[in-house]
C-alpha cells in the first residue's frame, strides 16, 4: 500500500511542481502591476506576514493587464489573424493531406508500412530545420522564384517570404503529417464491399466517394483538423522564420513582448487569454477521441 | 480500401515529393562552395569544415546532447510510472486532475510552458541553465512517454502478471521480471520520442536556459534569423543524416526482434 502511494506520489507530484504550480503563477502575475524591481511585476505573496499579507496581495490583484490587451488592437487583432492563419491552414492541411491518406490506404498491403514510415520520418527530423529549409526555397532570389523565371511563367520575382503565404506553407509542410496518420487509420479499416454496395446501386464512383467514403473518415478527419489546428494556433518558430514582421501570431507577439518588451503582467495576461481560446477546441478533441475509443470498443 | 488508379498514384508522389523536396534541396546545397545559396558554384565541403571549427556550435551541440540524454531517461522513467498510474491503478484521490496534467502538455503551445516555466524558476529563486532546461524537457517529455507506453500497458495480457504473483513473485519482481520486457519496445519508443522533442525543442529551451547553457537549436534559430546560412544547412544535413540512419537501424533491429518473438512462441507452441 505504502509502495502504491510513493508510485502514484512521484510523478503526481512533479506534474503538480513544473506543471499546475507554473500555470497558476502565470494566472497570479496576470493580474499583477509592472513593477521596476527584479522581478519585475507587483505585488509578490509575503507568507510571513500571514493572513492580512494575504488579504493585502488579493486586494492589489486586479484585471488591468486584461483591460489593457483590449484597448490596444495590436492584441486582438494578433488573436484573430492566428485563427483566421490556423483554420485557412487546417482546411489546405486537410485538402492536401486526404487524397494522400486515401492513396495511401489505396495501396497494397505491403506497402502500406513503408508509406507510413515515409509519412512519419520527416516528424522524426528537427522541426526548426524543417521550416528552415523553406527560407531558401521561398526568398526573393530562391529556388522557387529561379524555377518559375526559368519556366517563363512570371518575369518579376514573387516576393512569397515574409509574407502570411510563406506562413501558411510552413504551416501545412510541417503539420502534414499529423493530418495523413488519423485519416489513413479510419479509410484503412473502411470495409471495400460498401463502396461496391453503393456502385452496384447505381451510384457513380463520385457520388459513392461524397456518400460513403467521406462520412466514414469523419473522424480520422476531424481529429486532424484539431492535431493541425491547436498547435498551429500558438505557433511561434514558422511566423518568426518565414512570416517576418507583417504576419501578426499571438504565440510571438507573447515572446516580444517578454523578451523584448520585458513586460511579464502583459506577457502572462496574453498567455492566459491564448489558454482560455484553445481550451474550447482541446474538450472538443478530448470528446471526439472518447467518442471513438468507445466506438471502437 | 484496394483501388490504385493513376490518381493515387498522382497523389502519393505529389505528397512524398512535397514532403521531402525542401529537405533534399538543403542537403544538396550544404555541399555547395558557394556562400549564396541560389548559386551552385560546385561540389565542396567547406561548411562542414567551417562547422567543425566553430567552438561556439560545438559546445552547444554537447548541451544539447547533455540535455537530451538526461531528460529523455528522466521522462521516460517518470512517464512510464505514469502510464502505469494510469492503467493499473484504479481510483485514487484527484485522478482526473492527474490524466489531465498528462494529457494537457501534449497539446500545450510551447509559449506558454517556456513562459509558466520560467516564471516558476525565478519564482523559486532556481539559477538558469542546464539543469532548469532539464526540468522542463523531462516535465512535457514524459506526458509523451506515458501515452505510449500506455497503449501498450492497457493491450498486454494481465493473467502474466497475475501468474507471477501466484508463483511467488514480489510485485517488483513481477514488473522487471514479466511487465518489462514486454513493454519494451514502448519503453525504447517513448525514450527515442523523449529524446528527439528535446532535440527539436527551440521555445521551451529558449524561455529557460541561462546565459551559458545555449542550446543546438538556440544557436541554429538565432543564426538563420537574419536569412539562409550554409553553415547551418551542413548542420541540417548532419542532423538529417543522424536521424534517418537512427530509424533505419531501429526498424531493422524492431523488426528482427518481431521476428525472433514469433519463431519463439511457435517452437513454445510445438513443445
Amino acid at each position: 500500500m505504502l509502495r502504491r502511494l510513493t508510485l502514484i506520489l512521484i510523478p503526481y507530484l512533479w506534474l503538480l511542481a513544473l506543471f499546475l504550480v507554473p500555470f497558476l503563477i502565470v494566472v497570479k502575475i496576470s493580474l499583477s502591476d509592472v513593477a521596476l524591481a527584479r522581478p519585475p511585476y507587483m505585488p509578490q505573496l509575503d507568507l510571513a506576514a500571514g493572513l492580512s499579507g494575504l488579504k493585502d496581495f488579493f486586494s492589489q490583484l486586479d484585471l488591468e493587464n486584461f483591460w489593457f490587451l483590449t484597448s490596444d488592437d495590436l492584441y486582438w487583432k494578433a488573436y484573430l489573424s492566428s485563427l483566421k492563419i490556423a483554420a485557412f491552414s487546417t482546411l489546405i492541411t486537410l485538402l492536401v493531406g486526404f487524397p494522400i491518406s486515401y492513396a495511401m490506404a489505396s495501396a497494397r498491403s505491403e506497402w502500406r508500412p513503408t508509406l507510413m514510415m515515409l509519412v512519419i520520418l520527416p516528424f522524426w527530423t528537427s522541426f526548426l530545420i524543417r521550416v528552415y529549409s523553406w527560407m531558401g526555397i521561398l526568398s526573393q532570389n530562391g529556388l522557387l522564384n529561379s524555377f518559375l523565371l526559368w519556366t517563363g511563367l512570371i518575369h518579376e520575382p514573387l516576393t512569397i517570404l515574409n509574407t502570411p503565404t510563406a506562413v501558411y506553407i510552413g504551416i501545412v509542410y510541417t503539420y502534414l503529417p499529423f493530418m495523413i496518420l488519423p485519416i489513413y487509420a479510419t479509410l484503412e479499416k473502411l470495409d471495400i464491399s460498401l463502396l461496391e454496395a453503393a456502385e452496384d446501386l447505381g451510384c457513380s464512383r463520385l457520388t459513392a466517394f461524397w456518400l460513403v467514403t467521406v462520412p466514414l473518415s469523419k473522424p480520422g478527419i476531424i481529429a486532424g483538423c484539431f492535431l493541425v489546428f491547436i498547435p498551429a494556433l500558438g505557433e511561434f518558430v514558422i511566423p518568426s522564420l518565414l512570416g517576418g514582421s507583417r504576419t501578426l501570431m499571438i504565440g510571438k507577439v507573447l515572446w516580444e513582448e517578454f523578451f523584448n518588451n520585458r513586460d511579464w503582467p502583459v506577457a502572462s495576461a496574453v498567455a492566459v487569454v491564448l489558454l482560455l481560446i484553445l481550451i474550447i477546441p482541446i474538450i472538443l478533441f478530448q470528446r471526439n477521441e472518447q467518442k471513438n475509443r468507445e466506438a471502437g470498443q | 480500401m484496394r483501388r490504385m488508379s493513376s490518381f493515387n498514384l498522382v497523389s502519393l508522389t505529389l505528397g512524398l515529393a512535397f514532403l521531402y523536396l525542401p529537405m533534399l534541396i538543403l542537403v544538396i546545397y550544404s555541399f555547395n562552395a558557394s556562400k549564396l545559396v541560389t548559386v551552385w558554384a560546385g561540389f565542396s565541403t567547406h561548411w562542414y569544415g567551417e562547422l567543425f571549427r566553430d567552438q561556439a556550435f560545438l559546445d552547444a551541440a554537447m548541451v544539447t546532447l547533455k540535455v537530451g540524454v538526461i531528460s529523455s531517461t528522466l521522462a521516460t522513467i517518470l512517464g512510464t510510472m505514469a502510464a502505469w498510474i494510469l492503467v493499473r491503478t484504479g481510483r485514487f484521490l484527484g485522478r482526473t486532475l492527474f490524466s489531465g496534467m498528462i494529457y494537457a502538455p501534449l497539446v500545450m503551445p510551447d509559449v506558454i510552458t517556456g513562459l509558466a516555466l520560467l516564471l516558476l524558476f525565478i519564482g523559486i529563486g532556481l539559477d538558469r541553465g542546464i539543469l532548469t532546461i532539464v526540468l522542463a524537457h523531462t516535465t512535457f517529455a514524459m506526458c509523451y512517454v506515458s501515452v505510449v507506453v500506455s497503449s501498450r500497458l492497457s493491450s498486454f495480457d494481465r493473467s502474466l502478471e497475475e501468474a507471477a504473483l501466484d508463483l511467488g513473485c514480489t510485485p517488483w519482481q513481477s514488473f522487471r521480471l514479466v511487465t518489462l520486457p514486454i513493454i519494451a519496445p514502448a519503453v525504447i519508443s517513448g525514450w527515442l520520442l523523449a529524446f528527439t522533442l528535446s532535440l527539436d525543442d527551440l521555445v521551451i529551451a529558449s524561455f529557460t536556459a541561462g546565459p551559458s547553457s545555449t542550446t543546438l537549436p538556440m544557436k541554429i534559430f538565432s543564426a538563420v534569423r537574419l536569412g539562409v546560412s550554409p553553415e547551418i544547412n551542413a548542420l541540417s544535413t548532419l542532423m538529417i543524416g543522424i536521424v534517418a540512419l537512427g530509424v533505419v537501424i531501429f526498424s531493422i533491429i524492431s523488426k528482427r526482434a518481431a521476428v525472433r518473438q514469433q519463431m519463439e512462441e511457435q517452437a513454445a507452441v510445438r513443445t
